[in-house]
C-alpha cells in the first residue's frame, strides 16, 4: 500500500475513536475489539471481516505483545498512517493513566486500603489468566490433538525450563504437519 | 543462550541502566510468540531477579483493573519503578518498536500466503500451545497466594468465580471486575484490620 486511502479528517476520526477505546480497555485492547469490529468493519467498510479476524491471529503469532494487532488493523485500513494512528492512539491515554496511578499507589503502598486492593484483587488476576488461556484455546476445544499439545504445552513449562520461544516453536511444526 | 534461570528464592537486584531495561524488555518481547506474559514473568521474577513472584502479581493485578495491555502497562510500572519516567520509556520502547516492524512487515507479507495450509496449521498449533503457557504463567504464579492474608480457600473460590464468569459465562470483564473487585477487596480490607 503506498498511497493512504482515507481523508485527512477519516484518519483524524480513526484516531479519535481509539483514543477512546484506549480508555475503555480494561482487560486489555483485545476487550475492544468487538467494537473496533463494528467501527472498522460494519459502519465503515473500511475492512472485510476476514482481514479483521487475520490482523488479530498474525499478530498473535508474532513475538511481541497481543495489542500490535491494532497496528496490524491500522495498516490494513490506512498503511503506514493508519497504523501510527491507531496504535498512537490506543496507547496515549491508557499508558498514561497507568503511570499516574502507579506512582500515586506506590507512595500509598503501606495504607490498609491500598494491600486490600492488591491482595483482594490478586485472585481475581490469577482467574482472569486461566481465563485468557481457556479463551485463546478456544480453536482447540474441538480437535483433541491441540488440546494434547496444550497439556504438553502446560506441563513442559511447569517441569522444565525451556523457554517459552521454543515450545511455541514445536507448537508451529507440529501444526504445520496437521497435527494439530 | 545461557538458558539457566536462577533460583526464585535468591536475593533480588535492579537494573542499573535505562539500556538495560529497553535490552531486557526488548528480549522477552523478541521471545513472546502468542502473547508475552509467560516469557515476562520467566526472565523477570526467575532469570534476571528484579521483581519476587509477589511482587510481579502484585503489579499484575494493579494493571489488570486499569484500561491498556495488561502486559505493556505491566512494562511501564517496572520501568518507573526503577528508573522513573524514562525508565518507563525505555520499557515501553523495548516492549514495542521492534515487534512493531516485524507485525508490520509480516503484515505486508501476510496476502500472499494467507492461504497455505503450513501457515494456517502452524498457526493453529501456536495458538494451542500459547494458550497452554499462558495457564502454567497462572500455576506458577497462583504460589503467591500462600502469603495473601485473605487464605488460601478464599482465594481459590475467587479465582475460580472469575474463571466461571468470565470464561465459561463470558460476563463482560468490566462487570466482572467492579462487582467481584470491590467484594474481593473489602474482604481483604476486613481481614487487614489490625
Amino acid at each position: 500500500m503506498t498511497q493512504c486511502p482515507l481523508t485527512g479528517a477519516e484518519l483524524m476520526d480513526l484516531f479519535a475513536h481509539f483514543l477512546v477505546l484506549s480508555l475503555l480497555s480494561v482487560g486489555g485492547a483485545i476487550a475492544t475489539a468487538p467494537d473496533m469490529h463494528r467501527y472498522v468493519v460494519t459502519d465503515r467498510h473500511w475492512i472485510t471481516d476476514e482481514q479483521f479476524t487475520a490482523s488479530v491471529a498474525l499478530a498473535q503469532a508474532a513475538p511481541g505483545p497481543n495489542v500490535l494487532f491494532v497496528a496490524v488493523i491500522g495498516y490494513n485500513v490506512a498503511g503506514l498512517a493508519g497504523a501510527a494512528v491507531t496504535m498512537i492512539g490506543i496507547m496515549l491515554p491508557c499508558s498514561a493513566l497507568a503511570m499516574w496511578v502507579t506512582r500515586w499507589g506506590r507512595q500509598h503502598r503501606e495504607t490498609r486500603s491500598v494491600r486490600a486492593f492488591t491482595t483482594g484483587m490478586t485472585p481475581l488476576t490469577l482467574g482472569l489468566l486461566v481465563s485468557t488461556g481457556w479463551v485463546l484455546a478456544d480453536p482447540a476445544h474441538h480437535s483433541w490433538r491441540a488440546l494434547l499439545l496444550l497439556v504438553f504445552a502446560v506441563l513442559a513449562s511447569l517441569k522444565t525450563q525451556l523457554s517459552p520461544m521454543w515450545l511455541v516453536g514445536v507448537g508451529a511444526v507440529v501444526g504445520a504437519f496437521g497435527w494439530a | 543462550m545461557a538458558d539457566v534461570p536462577t533460583d526464585p528464592d535468591q536475593p533480588l537486584r535492579r537494573p542499573a541502566s535505562c539500556t538495560e531495561v529497553f535490552k531486557v524488555f526488548n528480549r522477552l518481547a523478541m521471545q513472546g510468540f502468542g502473547g508475552v506474559l509467560p516469557v515476562a514473568q520467566r526472565e523477570l521474577v526467575e532469570r534476571e531477579r528484579w521483581l519476587s513472584r509477589e511482587d510481579f502479581v502484585e503489579m499484575l493485578a494493579v494493571s489488570q483493573v486499569l484500561p491498556g495491555p495488561n502486559i505493556v502497562n505491566l512494562s511501564m510500572m517496572i520501568g518507573d519503578k526503577f528508573l522513573g519516567a524514562r525508565g518507563a520509556l525505555a520499557a515501553l520502547g523495548g516492549m514495542l518498536l521492534a515487534p512493531l516492524v516485524i507485525v508490520l512487515v509480516l503484515a505486508a507479507l501476510y496476502a500472499e500466503f494467507a492461504h497455505h495450509p503450513l501457515v494456517g496449521g502452524a498457526l493453529r498449533g501456536m495458538g494451542a500451545v500459547a494458550a497452554g503457557l499462558v495457564i502454567a504463567t497462572a500455576v506458577k504464579l497462583s504460589r503467591s497466594l500462600r502469603h495473601n492474608p485473605l487464605g488460601v480457600p478464599l482465594c481459590v473460590g475467587l479465582g475460580a468465580a472469575t474463571f466461571v464468569l468470565v470464561a465459561i459465562l463470558r460476563v463482560p470483564l468490566v462487570g466482572v471486575i467492579f462487582t467481584l473487585g470491590p467484594l474481593a477487596v473489602f474482604m481483604a480490607w476486613w481481614k487487614l484490620r489490625s
